[in-house]
């Protein structure tokens, strides 16, 4: 890890205000991520899914942080790489691995795939593929919880690329302005695409020091550090139903594969990947937990149980049906069809 | 009944949504205590408050991207972008957000909103305040798109396309802004999807749209007293749903079909109208199916050039009497 990326001292978690049954939860949540992405990565090499994926692979921590912080009800818009903020939620990864092998049992029975991915029982308001989209649109869910008087947090995640497009300064204003309940999740993997982040971006850290600009805290975190992530969620989860208003995360985190299925990510800087994957989130949890007197054996149990889950549901993605062709024309408009005119 | 402008139908016709469902709330640039820049909006944020009736910044992709995720989670939002023209700086939701949510998610997320603006030209305005969108809202599946031409329809619509659950572009003329009309006490809801028949005739049908549509009628007017022309004018209102029987229908009984559109030539909605009308009513049709449309060029600032630019009386008249004793 250089310099610039190193999270500041005193950024280490007090892990001791964490319970050992929510520690548990990260530690399963994180392993999940980490064999369902991997699981989908190979699912590609056999060309069982097609078009186009993005893989949060060494970002497991900062969605698995957030959703382990959040409550149900609490809402979560993600992007295009969203695999794992949605599975962190509770789909099932039966119904993702599904929509991405463009399967009947999918999340939405093959017709958003990989980047739309959306769950309302869960509270996943989508996946957005055009960046900085959705940044706005988090806003307007938490408009209405305002509004409303409910107490839901809409939290959304994005990446360093996302902070030089307009929607997001528009959403940070706006947000910042209303005081509303949204929590702004930037998830700094140090590539816009194939791009440094650094060679685009006028300042160092491309979401914390924008914050300022909008009257909120600057806050840079170790984002491969779920211990760290949950407890500045939590805090700003707070902020955010106390009527405080929102918050701007920056995690400092890094992917693991390329920008997509199409990136070989040969841009990276020489030994850049072997320093970040001696700082694999779901590593160092791992080791903290048993630093920490928790029975390598119950780590192996959840290791196991989760690689049941995802062969189960490998097999049953397998063994469903391609999507049926008769949803090809429903569902345009509201009354379930696509017609547009009488 | 009482004598509303267009503009004042636009305020009654949300205060009626607003008092009747308290989910409904408006936002825009200046709409609150302003009343709006062109003064369409007067008086709401008095009635209904701070809370229902917010002032936002120019912030575009804010504005439609917090209506839609207010939608999305059960609120109504009317969201007012003041130029049809700055559609052009929020229209990743108009092209990839609203209009792909329903399908996108299998039907499980809905955006119930509606998106006001000011369209079209006349006022002197030039390129980029002045232009004529329905196309550039008219191709996307999922979205739907309406433009009243008199107060009534204004509230009808306005209040229809409120209730809708799907997006609706609702696009007011800003040239028509300061016409009366008369308009009923009472609620008013009228039907999305459905054209209107204002003169019936039957040498020829014209198919117009927000300001060509008094242009339209007062041609009409012309080529009968002047040249014994009886023309059915049709006020299309609502391009998605489109009602293609209403058209179809008429286009059968003259066998001449005009479209009158403000946008310009290049894949204006009339040549979707016409496309329809090839198809499915070539065998009614005794003479080509005409566009009388703005040139394909920006509109021009200069009242002398706007005036040449945009469909007059005399050109329609001209081009439909021409048309029609070739």
């Amino acid at each position: 890890m250089t310099e610039k990326t190193r999270p500041s001292a005193g950024e280490t978690a007090p892990a001791g205000q964490i319970s050992p049954e929510k520690r548990l939860e990260m530690y399963r949540l994180q392993v999940l991520l980490r064999q369902a992405e991997q699981r989908a990565y190979d699912l590609f090499l056999q060309n069982k899914i097609k078009g186009t994926s993005h893989l949060s692979l060494g970002q497991e921590a900062v969605a698995a942080g957030a959703a382990a912080a959040m409550r149900p009800g609490d809402l979560s818009f993600c992007t295009y790489r969203g695999h794992a903020h949605t599975l962190a939620r509770g789909v099932p990864v039966e119904k993702v691995l599904g929509e991405l092998m463009g399967r009947d049992n999918g999340l939405m029975r093959g017709k958003g795939g990989s980047m739309h991915l959306t769950s309302l029982e869960h509270g996943v308001m989508g996946s957005y593929a055009i960046v900085g989209a959705h940044l706005p649109i988090a806003c307007g869910a938490a408009w209405r919880a305002q509004y409303k008087g409910d107490s839901d947090v809409s939290v959304c995640f994005f990446g360093d690329g996302a902070t030089n497009i307009g929607a997001f300064h528009e959403a940070l204003n706006f947000a910042a302005c209303r005081k509303l309940p949204v929590v702004f999740v930037c998830e700094n993997n140090l590539y816009m695409e194939y791009t440094p982040i650094a060679e685009v971006t006028a300042v160092k850290h491309p979401g914390a020091d924008r914050a300022g600009a909008y009257g909120l805290e600057r806050i840079v975190i170790d984002g491969n550090d779920a211990d760290v992530v949950y407890l500045t969620m939590s805090k700003a989860f707070a902020r955010a139903r106390a009527g405080e208003g929102p918050s701007l995360i920056e995690c400092l985190t890094y992917r693991h594969s390329g920008h997509s299925r199409a990136d070989p990510a040969k841009y990276r800087l020489p030994g850049e990947l072997d320093r970040w994957k001696e700082r694999d989130p779901v590593s160092i949890y791992r080791k903290r937990l048993e630093a920490e007197g928790v029975p390598g054996a119950t780590l192996d149990a959840i290791d196991g149980e989760v690689r049941r889950v995802v062969d189960d549901a490998t097999q049953a993605c397998e063994a469903a049906p391609s999507t049926s062709e008769d949803i090809l024309f429903t569902d345009v408009y509201a009354d379930g069809g696509c017609s547009w005119r009488n | 009944m009482a004598q509303l402008t267009y503009r004042e139908a636009v305020a009654r016709g949300i205060a009626q949504e607003m008092a009747r469902d308290e989910n409904v709330v408006l936002l825009g640039e200046d709409v609150a205590k302003a009343g709006g820049v062109f003064k369409a909006t007067v008086g709401l944020f008095e009635q209904f408050g701070p809370k229902r009736v917010l002032d936002t910044p120019i912030s575009e992709q804010a504005i439609l991207g917090a209506a839609m995720g207010a939608a999305m989670t059960g609120l109504k939002p009317i969201a007012e972008i003041m130029f049809a023209d700055f559609l052009g700086v929020c229209y990743d939701y108009i092209a990839n957000e609203f209009p792909k949510t329903r399908y996108m998610t299998n039907g499980q997320v809905s955006c119930p909103l509606v998106v006001r603006c000011g369209n079209g030209g006349g006022a002197r305005f030039g390129a980029q305040h002045s232009q004529s969108v329905e196309n550039w809202c008219m191709q996307f599946p999922g979205l739907k798109v309406v433009s009243p031409s008199s107060p009534v329809d204004v509230i009808g619509l306005l209040a229809a396309a409120v209730r809708d659950p799907d997006p609706v572009v609702f696009l007011e003329h800003k040239s028509l802004y300061a016409v009366r009309g008369e308009v009923p006490d009472g609620e008013i809801l009228d039907t999305l999807g459905t054209a209107k028949i204002l003169r019936p005739g039957g040498d020829a049908s014209i198919l117009a749209l927000g300001m060509m549509v008094p242009r339209s009628l007062q041609a009409a007017e012309a080529l009968q007293e002047r040249h014994g022309i009886s023309c059915e004018v049709i006020d299309v209102r609502s391009l998605v749903p489109l009602d293609t029987q209403c058209i179809l229908g008429s286009v059968a009984r003259t066998g001449r079909v005009f479209t009158v559109e403000e946008n310009p030539r290049q894949l204006g909605w009339g040549s979707e109208l016409v496309s329809i009308i090839a198809d499915e009513a070539f065998y009614d049709l005794d003479g080509p199916a005409v566009r009388i449309t703005t040139p394909n060029i920006p509109l021009p600032a200069a009242d002398a050039l706007e005036d040449l630019a945009i469909p007059s009386v005399d050109r329609i008249v001209e081009m439909i009497r021409r048309s029609l004793t070739a």
